[in-house]
């Protein structure tokens, strides 16, 4: 384990006490180092646009009184810099008299390994891989126009040192691998894009020639798009494919059943705690804990170990997630959910992989059961109003659905719909539960953090479509 | 406060020099440093408070025509001698890129304008929780809010862009920012919106009482919503929205989509892409803009651009890298667009709501359902129907989808354009559009 100060002013001694020093009157509160290491590499256009490297490493100091949080970061690490950070949050609390929470859960589990992936392949490798993947794509496919490819590799360690001198690390190695190719034909251009990822190696993604997979996806969903029709407008069945368009039950469900919005009653769900709020058969779970998953922690922001949270079970509202804040200000304990996206912002509750999981029904079934609707199994981004309840995510591949067949191809639309409401309108789910490849990133507040998403095929009897064709 | 120029300056040429010792041909620096303070209220009480100080560092090298880059936030120097040394060793065996070079050095920005983009007024915390006291008191007076949020930050800023043919030149600026997000509630619905103010300048930033009215008033019009049939109507984007497209059309006219061929823009210039009465400009020395900038991210001056001129696109926003690719030359807008509006339209907004007997007034939409390379366009929104120039009823959970190419060519502007962001549009209608509802 690195030690995050051993090049500055400061001892281990020094830190202990400016940190006990400065929470001794708050009700939690901690100092997180980090130093993160992290490399892009881009192919674009046949050629390495750019290759990047990064180092950062920084402090987030943290004091929380009841419901107030200050907080101050600097990636000046001395203890000059350390103090001010104390008396900034000192200032902010001066009044505070709360009594401090050492109680930390620990855990023997890891869920990745100490790796630094950058380190593990020479760049020439790397660089090998992105242009045989420009010479690959071009060479299947003479409508290939553009291809870009990239991989970004990181390795995070953290230090969350807490009042009394508790410290709590670990290391995260994170990996992702992206191909995005644009053909064109009769003057029409379209895109497909698709990626891999997890907390692992480059190798262990890109065995046996597992980058050429990632392609043919990639120009598979281009090509699907180039014959794609105008969508539909107006209110229709929905069959949703396994996988990565569980980002539907992240936006929808997931989301609003985040503490914080709970504990401030602006989520929609706040009010309906063991209450119905989806179709039986229904059963949502957030995991932190699945082996190398991109949404995986061993422990989360705070320290505290993660989870398997079932929120959902069977159509009754089990679980919010939390973080130790909005768990002690609602009388209950912390989910492993307090997470963010660097040193540089405060803590939240937040998503790690989020999953339906599998029903008894198949995908063929929901496919005859509908006259008219669609087939989406791919999205884009999604977005949600936490307090309306309102989500939308946009299709990237999308089928019509005419009298129990899948149809034509259509272009990228956006769905409408109602959180609260949505998993109501659940009617069948599959038995083909899917993870989705690792290629989340969840924004909450501007911090973006890696997430996972898994479901499998389900149909939703209702859902605005947002075609062009009436 | 914010480190000065000449601690940034003998940073910037810290690296220069040793990336030159090391054998780069060329190289390029910035070194900025940023203090912001935050404070948060929630329900008339303190609820956050944020204090962050953040340096940075970005170096390029150049061994001819290769080129690697590396950034990192720890300025010190055995760090920088690591990093550097790293840089330069990637790009030996980075493949070489005839396109990649500094910018030429005729185009780089001289005799820098004052752009009064800095005000040294510095609030204190207290004095910031007074704002937003004053705020969140005007906010909840209503009995349907039921949730007040509201934040106030104070960031100050300075950098440095240096390269290895002798630039060497930044400036300080500051913003102020305040907002206020609030929940209403009745027996139908529970509804959220916002408002804020940004500004260089702490007394151009909006009054803390007028803030809080306007984003709960704002959200109470929402409560117990509709949604409507599925329709081709036509659509009013209230200002905060039409703006957007501005965004998404100067998306579209970056030199590198334009280069990569992935912009349904390309290949159009001097050609009809919107209506013939609509002129779109980037003004990069606006006094107290938001956007303002004395030169682009690699230091080439930067002049006022028609970009669009009486609907006919006249020009692209070019960077040195992507210039060289398309034969153009930079016109200093590498980092994108600086302050872009639309010029006023003829019309006021009351007629602009009139001109239809029914259409839809749009506040908000959600979702990236905007394609670039295609021009489709379908997200989610929500908002008003309007009759005869009368707002109706809240409108919620619709789509709106159309394709720039032809929403473009069919717009018509309103003549109340104001100066508030750093992209700034008057009110907008959009004939021709679907709306998916019910």
């Amino acid at each position: 384990m690195a030690n995050f100060f051993d090049k500055s002013d400061l001892t281990r001694k020094d830190v202990d006490e400016i940190v006990s020093d400065t929470l001794k009157n708050c009700d939690d509160g901690e100092l997180y180092f980090e130093n993160s290491k992290s490399e892009s590499i881009l192919l674009d256009d046949n050629k390495i646009k750019s290759s990047n490297y990064s180092s950062d490493l920084g402090f987030g100091f943290r004091a929380v009184s009841n419901e107030v949080v200050a907080y101050s970061h600097s990636n000046e690490i001395s203890k000059d810099s350390l103090k001010s950070s104390s008396k900034n949050l000192k200032s902010t609390l001066k009044s505070s008299k709360g009594i401090y929470n050492h109680e930390i859960p620990k855990t023997n589990n890891k869920f990745y390994d100490d790796i630094n992936p950058i380190e593990q392949k020479t760049l020439d490798s790397k660089l090998e891989v992105l242009n045989k993947v420009n010479d690959y794509l071009r060479k299947k496919d003479s409508k290939v126009k553009q291809v870009t490819a990239s991989f970004s590799g990181e390795q995070k360690s953290i230090e969350i040192i807490r009042s009394g001198g508790e410290a709590l690390t670990d290391i995260r190695p994170l990996i992702r691998f992206n191909v995005s190719v644009m053909l064109e034909k009769n003057g029409r251009k379209e895109t497909g894009v698709y990626g891999i990822g997890g907390r692992q190696s480059y190798d262990d993604y890109l065995k046996d020639d597992n980058w050429k997979n990632v392609c043919e996806e990639a120009l598979r969903i281009a090509s699907v798009n180039l014959d794609s029709k105008p969508a539909p407008a107006g209110e229709m069945k929905v069959v949703l494919g396994p996988g990565w368009p569980a980002i539907l039950i992240h936006e929808a469900i997931g989301h609003g059943l985040e503490g914080d919005f709970n504990r401030k009653k602006t989520s929609a769900f706040h009010n309906l705690m063991g209450q119905k709020v989806a179709s039986e058969g229904v059963t949502i779970v957030d995991d932190g804990t699945i082996d190398k998953r991109r949404g995986s922690l061993t422990i989360d922001d705070e320290g505290t170990p993660t989870e398997r949270t079932v929120l959902i079970e069977n159509g009754i509202l089990k679980n919010f997630m939390q973080d130790r804040l909005n768990a002690r200000l609602m009388n209950t304990r912390s989910t492993g959910s307090g997470r963010r996206e660097n040193y540089k912002h405060i803590v939240l509750p937040r998503m790690r992989n989020t999953m339906m999981l599998s029903g008894t029904q198949t995908q063929d079934e929901m496919i005859k059961s509908v006259d008219k609707g669609i087939f989406a199994v791919s999205f884009g981004g999604g977005q949600v109003d936490i307090t309306s309840g309102k989500f939308v995510f946009n299709c990237t591949e999308a089928y019509e659905i005419n009298n129990g067949k899948i149809g034509s191809p259509i272009k990228g639309a956006t769905l409408i719909g109602d959180g609260p409401s949505i998993l109501k309108e659940v009617s069948m789910v599959g038995n083909d539960m899917m993870m989705d490849p690792g290629i989340g990133t969840c924004g909450k507040a501007g911090q973006g953090v890696p997430v996972g998403v898994a479901q499998p095929s389900i149909l939703i009897n209702k859902m605005t479509v947002g075609g062009t064709k009436l | 406060m914010v480190k000065n120029q000449e601690y940034l300056k003998t940073k910037a040429s810290y690296c220069l020099d040793l990336a030159k010792k090391l054998g780069a041909t060329d190289a390029s620096v910035t070194v900025g440093n940023s203090i912001s303070e935050t404070v948060s209220f929630r329900n008339k009480a303190l609820d956050e408070s944020n204090r962050s100080d953040s340096l940075a560092i970005s170096i390029e090298t150049y061994i001819d025509k290769k080129k690697s880059s590396i950034s990192s936030s720890n300025l010190l120097e055995e760090n920088l001698q690591t990093l550097i040394k790293k840089c330069f060793e990637t790009t030996k065996i980075t493949p070489e890129d005839e396109f990649n070079s500094l910018p030429d050095k005729n185009l780089l920005a001289k005799n820098i304008k004052n752009l009064n983009l800095y005000d040294e007024s510095h609030l204190e915390n207290d004095q910031k929780i007074h704002y937003l006291k004053e705020l969140e008191e005007t906010a909840s007076i209503d009995k349907k809010i039921i949730n007040t949020e509201s934040g106030f930050t104070e960031n100050k800023s300075n950098f440095i862009l240096a390269n290895s043919d002798g630039f060497c030149d930044g400036y300080k600026s500051s913003s102020f920012t305040a907002s206020s997000v609030t929940v209403a509630k009745d027996e139908n619905s529970m509804e959220r919106d916002y408002e804020f103010t940004s500004r260089c300048h702490l007394n151009d930033i909006i009054k803390a009482k007028e803030l809080g009215e306007i984003a709960a008033n704002q959200t109470i019009k929402k409560l117990s919503p509709k949604k409507i049939g599925s329709d081709k109507i036509s659509i009013i984007f209230d200002k905060r929205i039409s703006k957007g497209f501005l965004s998404s059309f100067a998306g579209a006219i970056s030199s590198s989509a334009i280069a990569r061929g992935t912009s349904f823009l390309k290949d159009k210039i001097n050609q009809q892409v919107f209506s013939n009465s609509i002129n779109v400009i980037d003004k990069p020395d606006l006094i107290k803009g938001m956007g303002s900038q004395s030169f682009d991210s690699e230091g080439v001056k930067s002049e006022t651009l028609n970009l669009v001129n009486d609907g006919i696109l006249k020009n692209y926003l070019v960077d040195t890298y992507n210039g060289k690719k398309l034969n153009l030359k930079s016109n200093g807008r590498s980092g994108g667009s600086t302050n872009l509006y639309f010029e006023n339209g003829q019309i006021s907004y009351e007629e602009l709501l009139k001109m239809h007997s029914r259409c839809l007034y749009v506040t908000e939409t959600i979702g990236h359902g905007t394609n670039l390379v295609t021009g489709d366009y379908s997200v989610g929104a929500t908002g008003f129907l309007v009759e005869n120039g009368e707002f109706k009823y809240p409108v919620n959970e619709i789509t709106i989808a159309g394709n720039f190419n032809d929403m473009f060519k069919n717009i018509t502007l309103a003549n109340d354009l104001e100066f508030k962001y750093s992209v700034n549009a008057p009110t907008m209608m959009i004939d021709g559009m679907t709306v998916a509802g019910k």
